[in-house]
């Protein structure tokens, strides 16, 4: 499946990634035509009645107990934030 | 020194021949000395290396015999260390200093191990090259125009460079084995689950798994006991009893079955790669081990179901890369939209951002079906591929790399890139265990052998890689080092 | 022409587990912003989620009581968008597999009759955090302590017919968490938040209209408003020739109106697939009939019970199985007195007018259980009469004693039964009222009966309402009859 200019902004919107220019998002459709081109061998195989597989192991869901063992590192954890007020992280203003 | 095994160093550290202390000041020193021109570190951490030197000596004067105590090793730049930077390579998190360590970086802690610092590598450990890393790329210790490989191309580099002993890697689709090729060094990708994912930073979840590499496999067989064990904080962890892997090392191999994937030898196989790992199957058999050819039909559907699955699950994991609670901000943000895109833009580099796009794309709506669902059943082919073969054989045998290291800039293609990884990205998909050993070279450059075994046979891989290496020095050779000869 | 009003709900409600659903950071509301958010809940690289036990109890538990199929196997899946209250980028969430499968609820109608609702499925997933839209410096903050707070969400067939009915369910379900203690059902503090899918049809038509999305609607009140609001808007729009718009539109409680959610999102394309995280989590047999063992009795079952076996009516004993709270209060009141009734009575009765005149919850009624057992134990022995016993009610309520036998001594509220001594007190008021005597003597019996009144007034207050008031009423009659 051929991927086209559009798909690519769609998907660069998706991601929130910005694209500089024109001249970006067409090398990363030529990038990603490439890649898809190679992908598409998957099309070759016929797979009818074949269980996807998510993970390697057929292993299950261990379940934590219902405790709280974390304490407040509000301070060490906003250390490394970018912009924060009265011990909330801010951003530009949201228009609800 | 800086040529020992972790093996020949404990000894020595025990001997009383040197205090971890001048051990660590001695390797330190060489970086600082060489590692200009290899780019390996991106973060040396000299005073903590030796206040943790320090303490190992003086716990050693008290009669601690833990035997990892006061060895040092380098740590990859993706696993979490408080208060130390934790870039993952990239400029979206040069001023990241996580809060919590990883717990395999708490257990060699625990151990008493000294860590030297953080290693280079491709930006979010997308790479085979090391060649996307924020930080420049690192270069081959064995010839300075080649890249390591990657995407643990530092910790290799760092390694093969008598940096370090060894060093923390992690490997998605051949991140540890083939820079080990590449560098000449041992390297082992653990069945996933083995070693806890706590506080590495994700790349491809349902892949990652973070290992050892070492100068030989008893040394990767020492680092794999300390680190592989369930972990309640991760939940793909598996609870299973970590066996005495070191006790596994001396079974003789007589007996032994090894299966040579055909597809494995086929096109795009390097000669000299190709005489190498035949001279080493040789060895093998003079060992008393039986060798066939065994088939993996589905080997070439690996690197495209590889090529949706991981970017994919990559897509989703760098989503939490938005330059609100930690990490890259873009600077004065017009509106929401513009914070998002502008620090996402700027904080990744190009392939990671290919990378996020091929996922978001493969993904969405209308494509799903097609692409992901598709590589997941394929998935499940590939793995059954190496089931059925484990019916035949013990282990299976092959190159890690159809070539050896390539030139810095030799490619500038994103898929010929990925086509490196040709021989270790199925491995990734089945979850099995893999380990690269150096045997042989092709001109100045090393030559991995890769050995594959069912899920959870590390100690059989660890076994099999060091009777090879009792019978061969590849694992012996360092690059010629003028300056410090 | 005839509309029919079609409904669906979602309904989120916050389970009541004490840490987070893959974190172990507290869940409690009202912490000082970004207290109670962990590694995990600010989705800081490298941290991984595990899954909480008492959640995936909760959920299974609400699935038993509902009768839905509890799958062997359920998957977390992760939601993909980018939002600032979301850390991660993603919310983990189930879609293709989830925890519930199909189960009904059964709703009382204002009729006093029940109708059966379709649940879809029910599953779990995390909390998003809160953005403050006061002014910061121009810019929002963002409080991440209610991330990763346990979700059940509770997807309905659109199986409603109107607002109220939307409401009777909403109130069933509410009765249902807050029944297994699986929820606060608070829904100031947003432990229950609505979707709200409305469409309008011509009566008789079988295919659905276009319906609406009314998100984040938390009162019972706001959601039957707003789907009136909703119906109305759309019936106006398709009688004038217009089309309805398939889009998510807010409730504004001030403007008593829906209106569209500016689409910032062009199209949402939320890109689920399986979190690699997580594994499959399997439930086996032993571990569902170890919950189905810890289920209390249901709302519906206690309905069935009070009227069937108590004998009460339809309405009171929907009313009285409303809530956990007032049904337990009711059956400790019955423990007591043994007459179900009478403490039906009461409990709608006096204690629910004290209740609601000063707004308390019956949970914290000052008057408990066994004080009001004991009190209508006492009317029904024949100790007071009803007047003395609002008496010791009211002084029950302000707390002028400990229980209803010291009031009733302390008060001399004791019922007079002794005929001689009330004769005495007829004799006297009669004695003292010639001209009501003589007035009373000439009316026929239709206006004696009426008149009588005046005499029982008399002499109970003669007895400071201690007197017998049915002993009363024999006597007088038998006495100005006499004559």
């Amino acid at each position: 499946m051929a991927i086209e200019h559009a798909d690519v902004l769609r998907a660069a919107h998706l991601a929130r990634l910005g694209l500089d220019s024109d001249t970006e998002a067409a090398a990363y459709v030529d990038d990603l035509s490439r890649i898809l081109e190679m992908v598409d061998r998957l099309r070759a195989i016929d797979t009818e009645g074949v269980a996807p597989l998510s993970h390697p192991l057929d292993a299950t869901q261990r379940l934590r107990p219902d405790e709280v063992t974390e304490t407040n590192q509000r301070e060490a954890f906003q250390a490394c934030a970018p912009e924060t007020s009265d011990g909330l992280y801010l951003v530009p203003r949201v228009v609800e | 020194m800086h040529q020992m095994t972790l093996t020949e160093l404990a000894k020595g550290i025990k001997a009383g021949d040197f205090s971890s202390r001048e051990l660590t000041t001695s390797l330190l020193d060489r970086i600082e000395r060489l590692d200009g021109d290899i780019n390996s570190f991106i973060t040396v951490t000299r005073d903590q290396a030796l206040a943790a030197a320090d303490a190992a000596d003086q716990a050693r004067a008290r009669g601690d015999d833990r035997p990892l105590a006061g060895l040092p090793l380098a740590i990859k730049d993706i696993f979490c260390t408080r208060g130390i930077r934790t870039s993952c390579g990239s400029k979206m998190l040069d001023n990241f200093q996580a809060p919590y360590s990883a717990t395999v970086v708490e257990k060699l802690e625990a151990a008493g191990m000294v860590s030297l610092g953080k290693t280079n590598m491709d930006e979010f450990a997308m790479g085979s090259s090391n060649e996307s890393s924020y930080y420049g790329p690192v270069k081959n210790p064995w010839d300075l125009s080649a890249v390591p490989g990657g995407s643990s191309g530092g910790s290799a580099a760092a390694v093969a460079a008598g940096f370090a002993p060894a060093a923390l890697g992690t490997d998605t689709g051949g991140s540890i084995r083939q820079p080990a090729a590449f560098c000449g060094i041992t390297g082992l990708k653990p069945t996933y689950g083995r070693v806890s994912r706590y506080g590495m930073v994700a790349f491809a979840s349902s892949l990652d798994q973070g290992g050892p590499m070492a100068r030989s496999a008893a040394d990767c067989a020492l680092l794999l006991g300390a680190i592989a064990g369930h972990d309640l904080r991760d939940s793909t962890s598996v609870a299973r009893v970590v066996p005495d892997y070191l006790a596994e090392l001396d079974t003789p191999l007589a007996g032994l079955k090894i299966g040579l994937p055909k597809e494995y030898f086929g096109d795009g196989l390097d000669d000299e790669v190709e005489g190498a790992i035949r001279e080493a199957i040789g060895t093998f058999e003079s060992l008393g081990a039986k060798v066939c050819e065994v088939s993996l039909p589905h080997t070439h559907l690996a690197v495209p179901a590889y090529y949706v699955i991981a970017p994919a699950e990559a897509s989703s994991n760098l989503s939490r890369y938005d330059g609100v609670r930690f990490g890259h901000r873009c600077d004065n943000p017009v509106d929401l939209e513009d914070l998002y895109k502008r620090s996402r833009a700027e904080g990744f580099g190009d392939e990671v951002k290919r990378r996020i796009l091929i996922g978001t794309h493969t993904l969405s709506e209308g494509f799903f079906d097609a692409y992901y669902r598709k590589a997941q059943q394929v998935r499940r082919l590939i793995r059954q591929d190496f089931l059925d073969a484990f019916e035949e054989v013990d282990v299976l045998m092959g190159p890690a790399a159809p070539t050896p290291a390539f030139d810095l800039g030799a490619k500038k293609d994103p898929v010929s890139m990925y086509l490196q990884d040709i021989y270790t990205i199925a491995i990734n998909l089945a979850g099995i265990p893999g380990i690269s050993v150096p045997a042989g070279f092709a001109g100045k450059r090393p030559i991995g052998l890769q050995i594959l075994g069912q899920h959870f046979a590390e100690g059989q891989l660890l076994n099999v890689a060091h009777q090879f290496q009792q019978a061969t020095d590849w694992h012996r050779r360092h690059p010629s080092d003028q300056e410090t000869t | 022409m005839q509309w029919e009003t079609v409904i669906g709900l979602e309904v989120h409600v916050q389970l009541a587990t004490q840490s987070k659903i893959f974190s172990g950071a507290s869940t409690a509301f009202g912490a000082e912003p970004n207290t109670q958010a962990c590694a995990i809940d600010l989705g800081l690289p490298g941290v991984l989620p595990v899954l909480n036990e008492g959640a995936v109890a909760m959920a299974v538990q609400f699935g038993l009581a509902i009768n839905a199929e509890i799958p062997e196997t359920s998957l977390f899946e992760r939601k993909n968008y980018f939002y600032p209250d979301l850390p991660k980028g993603y919310q983990t969430s189930q879609m293709a597999q989830p925890i519930v499968g199909k189960g009904e609820v059964e709703i009382l109608l204002d009729d006093d009759s029940r109708k059966r609702v379709r649940i879809h499925h029910a599953h779990l997933e995390e909390d998003a955090g809160k953005s403050l839209h006061e002014d910061f410096h121009g810019m929002t903050g963002v409080d991440l302590n209610r991330a990763g707070t346990p979700l059940l969400e509770i997807v309905s067939e659109p199986d409603m017919r109107s607002a109220r009915e939307a409401v009777a369910y909403i109130r069933a379900l509410h009765a249902i968490v807050t029944y297994l203690g699986i929820s606060d059902g608070n829904m100031a503090e947003g432990s229950m938040r609505c979707d709200v899918n409305v469409s309008v049809r011509p009566k008789g038509q079988e295919t659905f209209g276009t319906r609406a999305e009314i998100k984040n609607v938390n009162s019972f009140r706001f959601v039957e408003r707003a789907i009136e609001f909703e119906v109305e808007r759309q019936i106006e729009l398709l009688e004038d020739g217009g089309k309805v718009v398939q889009e998510t539109r807010l409730y504004d409680p001030d403007l008593d109106e829906t209106r569209s959610m500016r689409t910032k999102e062009e199209a949402n394309d939320y890109r689920y697939f399986p979190c690699p995280d997580l594994l499959p989590v399997m439930l086996d047999e032993a571990y569902i009939e170890h919950q189905r063992a810890t289920l209390p009795e249901l709302p519906s079952e206690k309905r069935d019970r009070f009227e069937n076996t108590l004998g009460l009516s339809a309405y009171d004993a929907g009313v009285l199985s409303s809530t956990r709270p007032m049904a337990e209060y009711f059956e400790a009141v019955l423990a007591v007195c043994g007459d179900a009734k009478q403490a039906a009575n009461w409990v709608q009765g006096e204690l629910s007018a004290h209740l609601n005149r000063e707004n308390i919850d019956i949970g914290n009624s000052p008057v408990t259980p066994e004080q009001l057992g004991e009190l209508i134990s006492r009317v029904l022995d024949d100790t007071i009469n009803g007047k003395a016993a609002k008496q010791v009610f009211a002084a029950l309520w302000n707390n002028e004693g400990t229980s209803a036998d010291e009031i009733i001594d302390a008060r001399g509220l004791k019922q007079v039964t002794d005929t001689g001594a009330i004769e005495a007190m007829i004799d006297q008021v009669i004695a003292e009222s010639p001209v009501q005597v003589a007035q009373y003597r000439e009316a026929d019996e239709a206006k004696r009966g009426k008149m009588i009144g005046y005499f029982v007034g008399q002499v109970m207050k003669a007895s400071r309402g201690t007197a017998n008031p049915q002993q009363v009423n024999g006597l007088l009659k038998q006495k100005l009859d006499q004559a």
